[in-house]
């Protein structure tokens, strides 16, 4: 006797729990139940569970039976020859999906090599317990599983060939990779997902050694004549999109050059670009403040006088101009339709990103770093055949992190560029460290990879024997030319009077919570007043009520609105956050008094 | 060597007892101007007026805290322990939590005792639920009653008879008849809710009934701590513990803040504070000064009772209402403050910062004052 329960509800109870979770399981894989179905006997509760709701993370799993696998070579025949599919063999009974809880009482084998009379099921390849981006990952069970979990996530936010109709297409932040190439190192999901027709990197020489202290902390040196015959080059698109909206009482916007009557008309020199339509004309390279598409709107309140005034000069300017720091070159425009039905532009932007000082690039196992110096190929190291790297990557970077799958990758990718073959660097299923050594010893190269080499700069032989060879490098999407932020002054906030925020408008850059604490902690009193000076006020306070008083600058003459002008008021200086905290405490109803006294 | 009498309240107790011992065998001249020398290091190692202890504090806490990795430490022996450690354990200690993760005792024993007899001790102090000592629950669909059976070997162990199982149970399950038989004791549902669900409610239920031992000791561990026998126990119950005569009371600690509070006082509830932050940055390999601690364990116990560095806690008592509107909840502060007609006197750093004044420390806290000549 065991209780039953079905999706963790009390159901009933059964003599024999094994015989019932046999013969469900096997009714199951004669579809004569729902393949969704999982269940699992646990004898130290004596209880039987039986799950078919969703959310449940399902794996599939090739059936052994009696020490066999149920995938036999017909079945992979018949694959082969797409005469069967995926569906047909989870019809047949030949795999199955288990969840958690299934998975518990099942034996599974990793390699058909293993399977013994008790196991249950196969596993259908072991890189099947990967996601997609961990599958790409070439020689994974080398590296420690915290890099592999990195370098999975890197390979996200690589650079490529996004979408084949990317022409046609208005996306937010996007960059085009121009010259992608596929990985000489190639992993069988790389096939699988035909990676070729989508690929987001490019092989490079690379050498493991340092130069001159410009590749410490994770930074690389890239060759400039690699820069120069395109290497990484990349493409940033940008969209600019305008909506002529429509408001009540039959107003609307207009897309045109707006008149010079119009309420905040900026200046002829600005609304240059645009054609007659206010669409700025495709292939004109545009900078910071130039309009592009023109656009003017109905005046936001209209009281009863203002119908009577001509229309155009009560309109307000509302083009859409490029921010600080934006610049670029029309590429597309589009002239379509909102999902309101209002007339909707879209404008694309272009702009060449060449590789510079800052740039972020990775390799695929989580090594990732930035430019810290482009090299004139004269500089640059060369192998006794005169081969210059493209790209200098530090050796402090491999012993801490243990990415093994680096090295191997450079190795595989040097034999592969030499032999002109791919190289299967599929986890756990790559090939044979070993082999690549003996295959690079008959290239006629040392079987460890290294090379002889030549400082660039003083013809000098180095010391060491250097590790150098092929590999795939990928650009990540965070270039410095979108980051890159200073400010000195600037634009202020309307309501605190406080810098704004973030670089499309020219923000400051915060002092935060903590960075506030080390200032205290160092008894910088003073240099911390001054940090937070940026929104400082001089404001009269009347000494008799304690509240704000008026400045009445006509008259040159303060007074108090409540005790009025006969009442010692003195000028402080505060911020201008606490005047306006001061005023939401009067909307709370709590009077703020301010006992002002000599400070000496 | 004796010291003169103008040092002796210059310095604390400890550098005096090391300057005995390390003065002895030399002349007077040349200990005078040890101690000189002393008394100038002594000063230079003190804390400055206006230095923002509680920020370096928190500060040096805190930096290392970031290092600290998520590890739980196990007690190498048969039955295994884990106690909470690193961070968790760090943040339970100083947020003053009422019930923690992983409650613990070191129970010191009187006198030199025997292995065995250490043993038999520590089955003393382990609680018993009846799901122990029980072989198997037979639930009677039709009858509404549940048959348990007991093990004979696990009730002589801890030297119980049936007939007490059977009067434990008989107080903790309401709403039934009890009955015994040789070793099966039957529990009938009797009340006017007696339905399936029910019984199997009370089967769960039963598995939790306490029995004996000590309420809340879940496990027992002897252990030899130099030359002696120890108990460590999973789960603490300080009160009865040290009741027990074997129990050596001077020694024996839990880790519960509150126990020991409660059973021992607010000067041992601080040390313990003291102790664990310590034991823990200790065993991450992290230094940080005893003296950072002592501050935060100060701060916490100061009224006498503990209060967690939290909004509950600590927060909620600096004496200004700017201070504690800008940390949360700033329309409830303020209108409380308001009521209250409170008057803040701009003395610590938050308030300075809001209103763009010198903060009362390091360079802020001196006023420069100049006489002007007529
Ligand atoms: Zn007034």
């Amino acid at each position: 006797m065991s209780d039953v329960f079905l999706n963790g509800k009390y159901l009933g109870k059964v003599d024999d729990p094994k015989a019932f979770v046999a013969s469900i399981k096997d009714e199951r894989r004669k579809n004569k139940l729902a393949g969704s179905a999982n269940v699992l006997y646990n004898d130290e509760q004596n209880e039987v569970y039986v799950f078919s709701a969703g959310g449940r993370l399902r794996k599939p799993l090739i059936l052994v039976k009696d020490g066999k696998s149920l995938m036999t070579e017909q079945h992979e025949k018949q694959l082969e020859k797409k005469e069967i599919s995926w569906t047909d063999l989870v019809k047949q009974g030949v795999i199955e999906y288990l969840d958690a809880s299934e998975e518990e009482s099942a034996y599974v084998a990793f390699t058909e090599e293993e399977v013994t009379a008790d196991h249950t099921h196969l596993e259908i390849s072991p890189l099947v317990m990967f996601g997609l981006c961990t599958s790409l990952f070439p020689f994974a069970n080398f590296t420690q599983g915290t890099r592999v979990s990195i370098g999975s996530k890197n390979q996200k936010q690589a650079l490529g060939f996004y979408a084949a109709n990317y022409q046609l297409r208005i996306d937010m932040d996007i960059s085009l990779l121009h010259t992608p190439q596929v990985p000489i190192v190639k992993s069988v999901m790389h096939d699988v997902a035909e990676y070729e027709k989508h690929p987001s990197g490019q092989n490079v020489i690379v050498a493991i050694m340092g130069y001159d202290g410009y590749n410490m902390d994770d930074a690389l040196v890239i060759n400039k004549a690699s820069v120069d015959r395109g290497l990484a080059r990349s493409t940033y698109y940008r969209p600019v999109v305008s909506e002529e909206l429509r408001y009540s009482g039959g107003l609307t916007d207009e897309i045109s050059i707006p008149d010079k009557e119009v309420k905040g008309y900026k200046s002829e020199k600005d609304y240059a670009f645009l054609e007659e339509d206010g669409i700025i004309s495709v292939e004109s390279n545009v900078k910071e403040g130039d309009v592009i598409i023109g656009k003017t709107s109905p005046p936001r309140f209209l009281s009863g006088l203002d119908e009577y005034n001509l229309a155009s000069s009560t309109r307000r300017e509302s083009s859409s101009s490029l921010k600080h720091g934006e610049k670029g070159i029309v590429d597309f425009v589009l002239v379509s339709e909102s999902s309101n039905g209002n007339r909707l532009i879209q404008v694309r932007l272009r702009e060449q990103r060449i590789p510079e000082v800052g740039d972020k690039f990775t390799s695929r196992h989580g090594q990732k770093g930035v430019i810290g110096l482009i090299v004139n190929p004269g500089d640059m190291p060369f192998t006794a055949s005169g081969l210059t790297p493209d790209l200098i990557f530090s050796p402090h970077g491999i012993p801490t992190r243990m990415t093994v799958s680096h090295l191997l990758e450079l190795l595989g990718g040097k034999i592969g560029a030499l032999a002109g073959r791919f190289v299967d660097g599929t986890t756990f299923e790559s090939e044979k460290e070993a082999d690549l050594r003996k295959e690079l010893a008959s290239l006629g190269f040392r079987d460890n990879g290294t090379e002889t080499m030549y400082n660039g700069i003083t013809g000098k032989k180095y010391k060491a024997r250097i590790f150098v060879g092929n590999m795939y490098y990928l650009k990540l999407r965070h270039m410095v030319s979108n980051k890159l932020h200073a400010r000195a002054r600037g634009p202020i906030q309307l309501l605190t009077r406080q810098p704004t925020e973030g670089r499309a408008k020219e923000g400051g850059l915060r002092l935060g919570e903590m960075e506030k604490d080390t200032f205290v902690a160092h008894g910088a009193s003073l240099l911390l007043k001054e940090r937070f000076d940026s929104d400082k006020t001089i404001v009269p306070v009347c000494e008799e009520c304690g509240l704000i008083a008026v400045y009445d600058n006509y008259k040159d003459k303060t007074f108090c609105p409540t005790c009025g002008g006969d009442v010692n008021i003195s000028n402080i200086e505060l911020s201008y956050a606490f005047k306006l905290l001061l005023d939401e405490f009067k909307t709370l109803g709590v009077y703020p008094k301010l006992n002002l006294s000599n400070k000496y | 060597m004796n010291i003169p009498k103008e040092y002796l309240n210059e310095f604390p107790e400890k550098i005096i007892d090391d300057l005995k011992e390390s003065g002895k065998g030399l002349t007077d001249s040349k200990f005078k101007k040890v101690l000189e020398k002393t008394l100038e290091e002594y000063k230079k190692a003190r804390i400055t007026p206006g230095e923002c202890v509680g920020l370096v504090g928190a500060e040096s806490i805190g930096e290392p805290g970031t290092q600290m990795t998520l590890n739980t430490f196990h007690f190498a022996g048969v039955s295994e322990m884990n106690v909470t450690m690193g961070l968790p354990r760090i943040i339970e200690i100083l947020d003053g939590r009422k019930t923690i993760s992983t409650p613990m005792m070191e129970v010191y024993l009187k006198g030199k005792l025997s292995g065995e007899k250490v043993k038999a001790h520590a089955l003393m102090l382990k609680e018993t639920l009846l799901g122990v000592v029980v072989d198997e629950f037979n639930i009677d669909i039709a009858d509404l009653k549940i048959d348990v059976l007991l093990k004979e070997d696990k009730l002589t162990e801890r030297s119980l008879t049936s007939a007490t199982v059977a009067n434990v149970i008989k107080k903790a399950i309401k709403k039934a008849t009890v009955t015994k038989e040789d070793n099966t004791v039957t529990v009938k549902l009797t009340g006017k809710d007696a339905s399936l669900n029910e019984l199997y409610r009370t089967k769960e239920k039963l598995k939790d009934v306490f029995v004996s031992g000590i309420k809340g000791i879940k496990e027992v561990l002897p252990v030899k701590r130099k030359e002696e026998f120890i108990i460590i126990t999973a789960g603490s119950n300080l009160n009865e513990v040290m009741a027990l005569d074997f129990v050596d009371t001077t020694r024996t600690t839990s880790n519960d803040l509150y126990e020991v509070h409660a059973v021992l006082g607010v000067e041992a509830a601080r040390q313990l504070i003291i102790d664990e932050v310590m034991k823990v940055m200790e065993n991450q390999g992290l230094n940080v000064d005893v003296r950072h601690i002592m501050l935060v364990a100060d701060t916490m116990c100061v009224n006498g009772n503990i209060k967690g560095i939290t909004r509950y806690g600590v927060v909620s008592e600096k004496s200004s209402a700017l201070a504690r509107a800008s940390f949360e909840t700033p329309v409830k502060h303020i209108l409380a403050a308001a009521l209250t007609g409170e008057r803040d006197e701009l003395t610590s750093v938050v308030e300075n910062v809001m209103l763009n004044q010198p903060v009362p420390l390091g360079t802020g806290l001196p006023g420069l004052v100049t006489e002007v000549k007529k």
